[in-house]
């Protein structure tokens, strides 16, 4: 009994047999067929249950607007759930199990919640599961959301890459049908740049689908034919299994191509999928349309579908859903289909017209005036039941049902940017409006263009009228002869004595939940879809929505203008997260930054972490030792010691010359700057406009006109955008230019009591390190190492007598070999940031953890470095009441009167015997670590009045972690307060 | 978005970064006798307009040049491009 169902023709490929497997079951389909395509074949109409109720459901359509053959498509960690059958291109040994169901498709325990319906009506969750309030996250949620569902995840990494690309074009057309094809002829006949994109791995729209002739052939022929041509010139990208799912600002659109989902895995070095940013000039939508349903009692049976889903498995993927088909429709396109199905020798039992002036047809019986009053077959359609025009029932047998209720213009990508389309009463249609993305315009049946010849015409001529707009000369190529059937339709949008009649199959949405959305007060269209979930499926209502606002407007008693519709929004069709993530995943999420030393520091077993975009070395462990305090320790202890050195590259560097250097930074900084020597440094405090402390580092002047600023690592590029703001938007006549030079320069930390002695080795003659030649905060350009150029700055972060040695960048690494190697005869140590850190917090100076974006130079207990005499960036709005109260926060050491107790970073401070309540907050820890010099842990934090309140002991409570206990206040300068080891 | 460089032509919107309204350009002057005041109102009062505002945008992935964007905020029209430093000349910022 293979592929039963499988009639002749089509434009599947019978040379290519392939086996595929849903469920436990296998099949043969053909190259060419859709899963559904292939399933339907084979015989097979239930695909999958509803979400809610758990009812059998089978393909209601043969396209990307599907809201029922959902299945979770492959197995293992490329398991995809809620993909569409309808659009799932068959390849060999595909493998597809159906979803929400236990334990089999055809017998499902939860299918009880189809019996329980009265309980499960629109609002039912919010009306129920009130109270008790506990009970919803615990008890409520979990059993809602296993009975309800779609498909369930691998919970494994995807094996599969994705990527982006960019695009250009003068014209983007959306859309292979006749119009586009027609406008992508005559655009790309001018010359002009072209991209098509259709979402089908075939080209042609419903060319493909129908059996009218177009210019002497099939409108299949004629469709291949005129791709065969676009492909043909070099101007023109046809990109089929490419769906534009968004319009956005200034003729941009996203598009995602398929690249490989019709393989069961991708081609070495290919992508799953690409997402697209198309940037064009002008854009023409021809997406064609979407046939819509009628609503009538048990409407959701497997073999109920579109009448143009019907015909297009009839025609294109030469199948039907079963031997004896019916129609129940309120145009002339089922009357189509029916001729279709005949002429392919399958039996049309009946055509039921909902109008009186139905055709007539000697092939099949019509009925006019008739409507469809029941269906009957549990999983599958067996029977329905007609209310005849005269009155009495009439029990027709049939295995497919095709349903026409007219046709949708696919307006959702001229929603995209705020428009609302509107109501066109000859068609019963909402059509595009005039607001359309800047750019966009629309043709064929995406404008309300039904016939093949009214599509072709008006593609040619969406692009004629682009063209003439973008100055480019249109050459019209000569349009094909095709039929111009005028629409004939008498709206019908549901059968009225239906009770359970299906109107967003997707979500479980019913006629019966619209109307007592609407008795409960929900009069907004969005409000009554939020409330009854109508088209907020992966679908998003896309054969549901018109149904639905039909019978609001309805039961409103108004014109279904007057209700309104509800907005589309990107992506227009569901599309894998992936796909824009791209290739930012793991590491590659952002550009990783190395340090000049980065392959000598691996080679010494450094640990790393990351520090902004950049990786540094945290600590530099030695064999035994098995825990990073160790090697912390060690480099602490060594460095105070002797001499350690530590690759500071990562700082951001500013260069900035010309007459009104110094004016400049005596602008941005908030102290003064301006008098500062040549061949001198000086700390600098940079505040927001707002009085905040941005960030610290220092000026280093190196000529009249020249100083090199330096920055903490995670503050480069914003400071580096302030100062360009002030220097472009505040003081846009001054004399100065600035330049990033942190990736130019290798810079190193040598710090420690013998660092001059371990620099004088390298140092060339003549350079004299001498504490009178070259004293604390002094700076130069020296040579070292022979003749290499070097900057030499004599800062201090650690409180040792420390230096900042700078080479250009590609000399970094030889630098640090050749400090190590001089350094042998002091054990030199290499230092990480955990060292860094415990020698910056031993000396009270503060970095990221105190400078976080709420604090001012007054809490640093730096406010008399903010001059009153210039004027500078945040000096006035530090004035500010708020920011100067007598218990502002000081900075304050931390030590615990316990030595064994920590001090832990985000603890906060209390007063002694103040109860433990956030109004009673007196500050909190910012910076924390164990001191190997003290023997002991500390911390810096900020105090209201702090600096009064040395000497006090104060409670430290962090009630999340357990900690309580008693801490000391005391001076934030630990180790060496007096500053004569810098200064040695 | 397409923000059309003055020096560089039409560049995507993802190499800029967005600061605000571009009347930070006026800073007040430091010695007025309500400077207090008036750098309060320049720091933190702002229109919101629905239609047409000048804002400040900085080409930080291109020639870091700040501009002055004049978009429609309805629409995202933009109607105008300026450099920053012309702007502020012009309104005679001078040092």
């Amino acid at each position: 009994m293979s592929q039963k169902n499988r009639l002749d023709g089509g434009l599947i490929d019978r040379s290519e047999t392939w086996s595929f497997r849903f469920d436990s079951q296998y099949y043969k389909g053909h190259k060419g067929d859709t899963l559904a395509s292939a399933l339907l074949a084979n015989g097979v109409r239930l695909m999958g249950r509803s979400f809610k109720y758990h009812r059998p459901r089978g393909p209601m359509t043969a396209g990307s607007e599907e809201p029922n053959a959902i299945v979770e498509l492959r197995e293992g960690a490329r398991k995809e759930p809620n993909t569409r059958a309808t659009t799932i291109e068959l390849y060999d040994g595909l493998r597809a199990n159906s979803q929400n169901r236990w334990p089999s498709l055809a017998f499902d325990a939860m299918e009880v919640n189809d019996l329980l319906s009265n309980f499960f009506a629109a609002g039912f969750y919010y009306k129920t599961f009130m109270w008790p309030a506990a009970f919803w996250e615990k008890v409520y949620e979990p059993i809602i959301r296993r009975a309800a569902g779609l498909g369930s995840l691998s919970l494994q990494d995807d094996p599969d890459g994705y990527d982006k690309g960019f695009l250009h074009c003068d014209l983007l057309i959306i859309g292979g049908g006749p119009a586009g094809l027609a406008a992508a002829l005559t655009a790309g006949e001018s010359g002009a740049r072209v991209i098509l994109c259709d979402e089908d791995f075939l080209i042609g729209g419903r060319l493909n689908l129908e059996t009218y002739e177009v210019g002497g052939m099939t409108g299949a022929a004629w469709a291949a034919g005129t791709v065969a041509r676009l492909q043909a010139m070099p101007n023109v990208r046809v990109m089929p299994r490419t769906t534009v799912i968004g319009a956005f600002d200034h003729g941009i659109y996203g598009a995602v191509e398929r690249v490989s989902d019709h393989l069961a895995v991708p081609e070495d070095g290919k992508p799953r999928q690409i997402l697209w940013r198309i940037t064009s000039k002008r854009a023409l939508l021809c997406a064609g349309a979407t046939e819509r349903p009628i609503v009538f009692e048990n409407n959701d049976r497997p073999g109920i579908m579109q009448t143009s889903a019907i015909r297009a498995y009839t025609n294109r993927w030469a199948t039907t859903p079963a031997q004896q088909v019916a129609i129940f429709t309120n145009n002339d396109d089922g009357h189509r289909t029916a001729s279709d199905l005949v002429a392919k020798g399958v039996e049309v039992v009946s055509v039921i017209d909902t109008r009186a002036d139905a055709p007539t047809s000697s092939d099949y019986d019509v009925i006019a005036r008739g409507v469809i009053d029941q269906t009957w077959g549990r999983l599958g359609l067996s029977q329905i039941e007609v209310k005849m025009p005269k009155g009495g029932i009439r029990r027709i047998k049939c295995g497919a049902l095709g349903v026409s209720g007219g046709w949708n213009p696919n307006v959702h990508l001229t929603c995209h940017q705020g428009g609302r389309p509107v109501w066109n009463e000859a068609l019963a249609a909402f059509v595009p409006s005039g607001t359309l993305p800047p750019g966009m315009t629309v043709a064929g049946a995406a404008n309300g263009v039904f016939s093949t010849h009214g599509a072709l015409q008006s593609g040619a001529d969406g692009a004629k009228a682009i063209l003439a707009d973008l100055g480019i000369k249109a050459s019209a190529p000569a349009l094909p002869e095709a039929e111009d059937t005028p629409v004939r339709i008498t709206p019908f949008w549901h059968v009225k004595t239906a009770k359970r009649a299906w109107v967003d199959q997707q979500n479980d949405v019913t006629a019966k939940d619209i109307k007592l959305a609407h008795q409960e007060n929900y009069v907004s269209v969005e409000h009554l879809k939020r409330y009854t979930t109508l088209g907020m499926a992966t679908d998003q209502g896309k054969t549901s929505n018109i149904a639905g606002l039909a019978i609001m407007a309805e039961v409103a008693g108004k014109a279904i203008p007057d209700v309104g519709t509800t907005m589309f929004r990107p992506p227009y069709t569901p599309t894998a997260m992936g796909v824009f993530a791209g290739r930012a995943w793991g590491m590659e999420v952002r550009p990783t930054r190395l340090t000049p030393s980065h392959k000598w520091a691996e080679e010494q077993g450094a640990v790393f972490t990351e520090a902004g975009l950049w990786l540094r070395a945290q600590w530099y462990p030695k064999p035994g030792e098995t825990h990073w305090r160790q090697s912390c320790d060690r480099e602490v202890m060594q460095t105070r010691k002797s001499v350690g050195i530590c690759d500071v590259t990562s700082l951001g560097k500013i260069d900035v010359q010309g007459a009104d250097a110094a004016a400049f930074l005596n602008k941005v900084y908030c102290n003064g700057m301006a008098k500062l020597p040549v061949g001198k440094v000086r700390y600098g405090l940079m505040l927001r406009e707002d009085g905040i402390v941005m960030d610290d580092g220092t000026a280093a002047r190196l000529a009249e006109d020249h100083f090199v600023v330096t920055t903490t690592t995670a503050k480069a590029v914003q400071v580096y955008r302030h100062l360009e703001f002030v220097r472009q938007c505040l003081c846009p006549r001054m004399d100065v230019q600035l330049i990033s030079t942190t990736d130019a320069w290798a810079q190193f930390s040598v710090a420690g009591p013998n660092s001059r002695k371990l620099l004088e080795k390298i140092v060339d003659d003549g350079v004299d390190l001498s504490n009178d030649a070259f004293p604390f905060m002094a700076c130069a350009e020296i040579t070292i190492c022979g003749g290499l150029r070097a900057r030499l700055f004599r800062i201090s972060f650690s409180g040792e007598l420390a230096y900042e040695i700078a080479v250009p960048t590609r000399y970094g690494d030889a630098l640090v070999r050749r400090l190590m190697q001089a350094g042998e005869e002091f054990d030199v140590v290499p230092y990480g940031l955990e060292a860094l850190n415990v020698m910056r917090i031993e000396k009270g100076h503060v970095t990221g953890n105190e400078l976080n974006g709420t604090t001012t130079a007054l809490n640093l207990g730096m406010g008399r470095m903010v001059s009153k005499a210039k004027d500078s960036i945040g000096s006035k709005l530090s004035e500010r009441p708020g920011l100067t109260e007598p218990d502002a926060l000081k900075l304050v050491g931390l030590k615990p009167v316990n030595p064994d107790h920590k001090v832990p970073a985000g603890a906060h401070l209390m007063t002694k015997g103040d109860k433990v309540t956030a109004s009673n907050d007196q500050g909190y820890v910012t910076s924390a670590c164990y001191s190997p010099n003290l023997g002991c842990h500390i911390a810096l934090g900020f105090l209201k009045s702090g600096d009064t309140r040395i000497g006090e002991t104060i409670r430290l409570v962090s009630p999340l972690t357990g900690v309580d206990h008693e801490v000391e206040v005391v001076s934030p300068h630990f180790f060496d307060p007096e500053g004569e080891r810098l200064r040695a | 978005m397409i923000i059309n460089h003055p020096l560089l032509g039409p560049r995507d919107s993802s190499e800029f970064v967005y600061l605000g309204d571009a009347c930070l350009i006026n800073r007040p002057d430091w010695q007025a006798d309500d400077a207090l005041d008036q750098f309060i109102e320049y720091g933190h009062t702002r229109d919101n307009p629905a239609g047409l505002h000048r804002e400040l945008w900085y080409h930080e992935q291109g020639d870091r040049s700040w501009l002055v964007v004049t978009r429609n905020t309805v629409t995202h029209e933009i109607t105008q491009v300026e450099l920053a430093r012309d702007v502020a000349r012009a309104e005679g910022r001078s040092k």
